[in-house]
């Protein structure tokens, strides 16, 4: 399990620093159209292929996963810090406060999370420039993933709050602020880390969904999810098989993912 | 005992949907482009109709008058109606609700079967090379994309239905494993098999029974995962129900539309999470 996890770390990185070159391994720009060649097989100058406009299939699966690959451990931070900051207030501080920001996190569990996406999805404008559509999207994500985090966290500050160190931290006068942030805080960074792992996956999948049913980042933009959208013309797949290469690299990266979170970082 | 119990989850669902709906109200009011109406535009409408159509919606503007107004309606059974289709929201709500739930029950039962189908022999056997196959199967399943998924059976013409329960084995089939793996440890468990008693009797008189009140607690999690999951899945494969009517709504930016889809999404899901629970509390204190 070890040499897999490790493994997995590599594919990982290789992926990451594939993307991150992207500009200097894409053969052209993800907007560039060869015109002449719409729907072409590949071949050397399109290692991939290009799709019906025209477009350079590797070079767009280059920077769609960069969109996707850095935005989504972006989105992943965020929702660590609304949930660091909601839980970890809470679970330390307890009573009226703890019982207000767990009703809270129920009332958004209360929802299917693609659900409460697409409905929030909805109240923004749908057409706003690719740029925009990406930002939104990812910070989507973030702002609404927080919920079963901040629940984790939450348990995680009311275990310390009775902690040894914290009771006598507390007794020797330090401030309320001041135990939250040098005491608490810290030791909730493993239970804060697990969970931006965790959500990663979550919003990489999330915005593929969001991607393939036209909601999530907007064309000429490439993230996964619109490139997944190649897919509907599946029939011509024995043409051109590359057009499975966005969901065969959205697979492996998600899997290694997956494998490189430890059973015990999994939400029982 | 039960009474209370009841009540106070009662309450809980009544509160949280009053609060989810008001969330909506306010969402869909604050949203960008609230009071702009199509109709405006069209020339045919004479200045009585376009007085009408600007009061009407003048009326909304306060949230609280709004969302009171949703309310006293929603207690008398009329649930306004869809800017974007056309019809009263509730005629759209009794066409579509049974279908998605017919593919979320369906789709669940196929995903709990599966789980509970594979995660078993797991737990008996302890086979390396089954284990490695199901957690493969189920790690691959995972990191598939639900709307591809849908894909996949639309091209393949599997139904639609099969699409939910491929996504809601995974998980299931990923917890149970666990907790059956886990309670096969448990001292007592030891004893049992020390004492030699067959396999198939410790699994049904002593792992399961320690295991089935986490197993319970998973049934209202899946609920709401199926929900979700029928969302790109009635989508991809046309199929008319709760989840392609959400996608509809939020393309068309039919608000109130999706305010109602908000409490009623939200009461189901809260009415499973609350089923299991006290479920789970009953096998608890029966087993004591």
């Amino acid at each position: 399990m070890k040499k897999l996890r490790k493994i997995a770390a590599w594919l990982l990185v290789t992926v990451f620093a594939m993307v991150l070159m992207a500009d200097f391994l894409a053969p052209a720009s993800y907007e560039t159209q060869f015109r002449e060649s719409p729907s072409a097989s590949p071949s050397q100058g399109h290692p991939l292929g290009t799709d019906e406009l025209g477009r350079d299939r590797l070079s767009r699966l280059l920077h769609g996963s960069r969109i996707s690959l850095l935005l989504a451990p972006a989105a992943a931070f965020l929702t660590a810090l609304v949930a660091g900051l909601v839980g970890g207030v809470a679970g330390y501080l307890g009573g009226r406060l703890e019982r207000m920001a767990m009703g809270l996190t129920d009332l958004f569990l209360s929802l299917p999370w693609f659900f409460l996406l697409i409905t929030v999805r909805a109240t923004l404008p749908l057409n706003v420039s690719p740029l925009v559509s990406v930002l939104i999207t990812f910070a989507l994500l973030g702002l609404l993933g927080w919920a079963a985090s901040a629940r984790v966290v939450c348990a995680g500050a009311r275990a310390l709050r009775n902690a040894d160190f914290i009771l006598q931290a507390r007794a020797c006068g330090c401030p309320r602020a001041r135990l939250l942030l040098r005491h608490v805080l810290p030791n909730l960074r493993p239970v804060l880390l697990a969970q931006f792992w965790i959500s990663i996956p979550v919003f990489i999948l999330g915005e593929a969904n969001l991607g393939l049913l036209g909601l999530g980042v907007s064309e000429p933009l490439p993230s996964w999810g619109n490139l997944l959208r190649g897919l509907e013309s599946f029939s011509t797949l024995g043409f051109n098989p590359s057009i499975l290469a966005p969901l065969a690299l959205l697979v492996v990266v998600v899997s290694c993912f997956q494998l490189i979170l430890s059973r015990e970082d999994l939400p029982s | 005992m039960w009474i209370r119990l009841a009540a106070r989850h009662l309450a809980t669902i009544v509160v949280i949907v009053l609060l989810g709906g008001f969330l909506g109200a306010t969402l869909t009011r604050i949203a960008p482009g609230f009071g702009v109406d199509e109709r405006e535009l069209d020339v045919r409408l004479g200045e009585e109709s376009l007085q009408a159509i600007r009061k009407s919606r003048n009326e909304g503007r306060n949230i609280f008058v709004f969302y009171g107004r949703y309310l006293t309606g929603l207690f008398r059974g009329e649930l306004g109606e869809s800017r974007a289709l056309n019809r009263p929201v509730a005629e759209l709500f009794a066409e579509r609700i049974p279908v998605t739930l017919q593919s979320v029950a369906l789709g669940l039962l196929g995903g709990w079967l599966l789980g509970l189908a594979f995660a078993l022999p797991t737990a008996v056997y302890r086979m390396w090379y089954y284990d490695l196959f199901t957690t493969v199967l189920s790690g691959a399943l995972l990191c598939v994309p639900s709307a591809v998924l849908a894909l996949l059976f639309v091209f393949t013409g599997a139904p639609a239905r099969l699409a939910i329960a491929l996504v809601v084995f995974p998980k299931v089939f990923r917890y149970v494993r666990n907790l059956l793996v886990d309670t096969s440890t448990a001292p007592h468990v030891i004893t049992a098999t020390a004492k030699g008693l067959g396999k198939t009797r410790i699994l049904l008189w002593h792992v399961f029974p320690a295991a089935a009140p986490q197993i319970l607690a998973l049934v209202g999690v899946s609920v709401s995962l199926a929900f979700g999951a029928s969302i790109p899945i009635e989508v991809i494969c046309d199929s008319p129900g709760i989840g392609q009517l959400a996608w509809q709504a939020a393309l068309s930016r039919d608000l109130p539309l999706l305010v109602n889809l908000t409490v009623l999404v939200g009461i189901v899901t809260l009415l499973a999470n609350c089923a299991s629970e006290v479920a789970t509390t009953a096998f608890t204190l029966q087993t004591r």
